[in-house]
């Protein structure tokens, strides 16, 4: 490793290598900004669109950008940013790279929640209140596995087995109701359950942005802890880290942050788990600018997965959730074949 | 300069108590080991006066200092612990590692500093790590490995450094690398160690201070030449055996009686002068 000067750069420094990599990243989250209102069955130039952004030409481009493409991208990319940095956080936290929000039971107390609205309350209560729903629904179960992981303290062996065991009755229950509930309920749940960003409005937009500007930069105030909980609990309240404290506020960040995801784009499988290993192959595994370049990688993979969901097999709008699944399950299953050794 | 005491200490487990009632003051500037058979609670003894664990009743203090009032930042700066068996992220270079020790002198607001990289480079001087600072510590010795986990807790800038088990899986060069290096820390730098030790000859060459503990409790404590006896090896080890002075370093050693091979040549031969 080649130094310049006395002080190491701060990773964030151009001059390092991880600098270099989170500004491309970076520079690619702005051009999917313009990339994606291009996309679609009319295609449109880069001037068509920062023009109509900027508000100067009307008629259809503007209802096409300001009222579908644009609100669909910015959803997309702010969607995959939360799961990725969720991922992250629960990868440092469990100190195993298999873990996602998907994968320890969140994302799974949020599809019975979302799926029993569909199914029982959707008569009598507005759509509107389905993320509500599905935020709460992540947030009790993994409140459900945290206390049942607690025995004088929470140890992250623990957290995460019990998290695949609430998975499987998460996973079992949504099936149950699914298969009782009547078809068109259980169409509905089906698409939710897959995850698409079809129909993405601009609150989606602003909800999804308020978690995400809120909650990375607090994450990113608990990267130095992550990076010594690295070493185990002893060494980590050795130098100083409150162990037990910290890993509750992470895990509650990335709770949130998987929940709001899925409210607002409904099962979207894999990007948590997948963001945070590119993130690592990149950059090495120092937590601040992992969790920055898991943010830019996740949106960048979920925009590439909706963009190709809604172009290729136009004018059907396949799920998002299909594309990651697509990618995101071998590579989970290249995952175990690499780490068959740890375990 | 770290003051460490524990008050009337009792800490159980589901199990069963593994200490009662137990007061200990640690001598500032010397070498105090912890000895005793399995699961005598010498162990949890350390591990509760570094705050890892919270006694049923009793307090540490740290400086005149309730050590579960103070910040544990603040106790971290004073205070460096290293645990049995730490592991580090594959592929985590020696430096890496080192730089970790600074965590209790930084905060989000205070990023890495000049002082820090300071530390890290004298911790490594000291540690006689600084050529390997760029290898992974997985790649490393045991000796070595455990040299560049000590470098960590120097960086942390503490005068008062914890040890469990420091030696243990270790060969016999190595415990010797790993023990000379705290002998020297102590000699050159005044630095307080405490540390739990499996080996008594080893204890009773580099230790100002023994604490036999026994019974959830201590036994004895005091200078090896004055307490590593006969009679404290049968009644804290149940074990028969010879106390006689290290030909090296004429420090007390501890031969077993038992069974084995016995020598009659040499036997003779030293029955003969």
């Amino acid at each position: 490793m080649k130094r310049e000067g006395t002080l190491p750069p701060s990773s964030f420094s151009l001059k390092t290598r991880t600098g270099r990599v989170l500004l491309l990243l970076f520079l690619a989250v702005l051009c999917t900004c313009i990339l994606g209102p291009m996309l679609g069955n009319t295609l449109l130039s880069p001037l068509q669109v920062i023009q109509t952004i900027a508000g100067a030409s009307g008629g259809a481009n503007e209802f096409i950008v300001m009222n579908s493409r644009l609100p669909r991208t910015l959803v997309s990319l702010l969607v995959g940013a939360a799961l990725g940095v969720s991922g992250a956080l629960l990868q440092g936290v469990v100190r195993n790279p298999l873990a996602a929000p998907d994968i320890i039971g969140v994302t799974g107390g949020a599809s019975v929640a979302a799926v029993a609205f569909l199914t029982y309350a959707s008569g009598s209560v507005g759509i509107g209140w389905l993320p509500a729903a599905a935020v709460c629904g992540a947030l009790l179960v993994s409140m459900l596995i945290y206390m049942l992981a607690w025995k004088k303290g929470v140890t992250p062996m623990r957290l995460i087995l019990i998290g695949i065991g609430i998975a499987a009755i998460m996973s079992a229950m949504t099936t149950f109701m699914i298969v009782v509930s009547s078809s068109v309920s259980a169409a509905q749940a089906y698409l939710w359950l897959t995850g698409s960003i079809y129909g993405a409005s601009w609150n989606d937009m602003y909800a999804m942005l308020a978690a995400v500007v809120l909650l990375t930069p607090l994450a990113l105030v608990f990267a130095g802890s992550l990076n010594a909980q690295q070493f185990g609990d002893d060494t980590a309240a050795g130098l100083g880290v409150r162990t037990e404290l910290d890993r509750f506020i992470l895990l509650f960040i990335s709770v949130v942050l998987a929940g709001a995801a899925v409210a607002a784009a409904g099962a979207i499988g894999f990007v948590g788990l997948i963001a945070p290993h590119i993130a690592r192959t990149l950059i090495g595994r120092t937590f601040a600018p992992v969790i920055t370049a898991s943010a830019f990688l996740g949106g960048l993979l979920l925009f590439g997965a909706d963009v190709t969901a809604r172009t290729i097999f136009y004018p059907v709008d396949v799920p998002a959730g299909v594309f990651t699944a697509a990618v995101g399950a071998p590579f989970f299953l290249f995952l175990l074949y690499r780490n068959r050794n740890h375990f | 300069m770290g003051m460490l005491e524990a008050e009337a200490l009792t800490f159980s487990y589901d199990a069963g108590p593994i200490l009662k009632n137990l007061s200990v003051s640690i001598p500032e500037g010397k070498i105090t080991v912890f000895i005793g058979g399995n699961g005598c609670g010498k162990s949890t003894l350390l591990r509760s006066m570094a705050r890892l664990l919270q006694p049923d009743q009793g307090t540490v203090l740290l400086d005149g200092e309730d050590i579960s009032r103070l910040k544990t930042k603040e106790v971290a700066k004073k205070m460096s612990i290293l645990p049995q068996g730490s592991s580090a992220p594959e592929g985590l270079t020696v430096e890496q590692l080192v730089r970790q020790g600074r965590y209790p002198h930084q905060s989000w607001l205070k990023q890495w500093s000049p002082e820090d990289e300071t530390m890290v480079q004298q911790a490594l001087n000291a540690t006689s790590m600084k050529e390997r600072g760029s290898q992974p510590v997985d790649a490393l010795s045991g000796g070595q490995r455990q040299r560049a986990w000590i470098a960590m807790t120097l960086a942390q800038g503490s005068d008062t450094l914890l040890l469990d088990e420091p030696t243990t899986y270790l060969d016999m060069a190595h415990q010797v690398e790993v023990l000379d290096l705290l002998y020297d820390l102590n000699n050159k730098e005044g630095r307080t160690i405490v540390m739990v030790l499996h080996d008594m000859n080893m204890a009773c060459r580099y230790a100002h201070r023994l604490v036999a503990m026994q019974n959830q409790t201590i036994y004895a404590e005091g200078r090896p030449e004055d307490i590593m006896k006969e009679g404290l090896v049968r009644d804290v080890f149940q074990m028969n055996c010879r106390i006689a002075p290290d030909p090296l370093f004429g420090t007390p050693m501890v031969i077993p009686h038992g069974k084995g091979r016995k020598n009659h040549v040499a036997f003779s031969a030293a029955s003969a002068e």
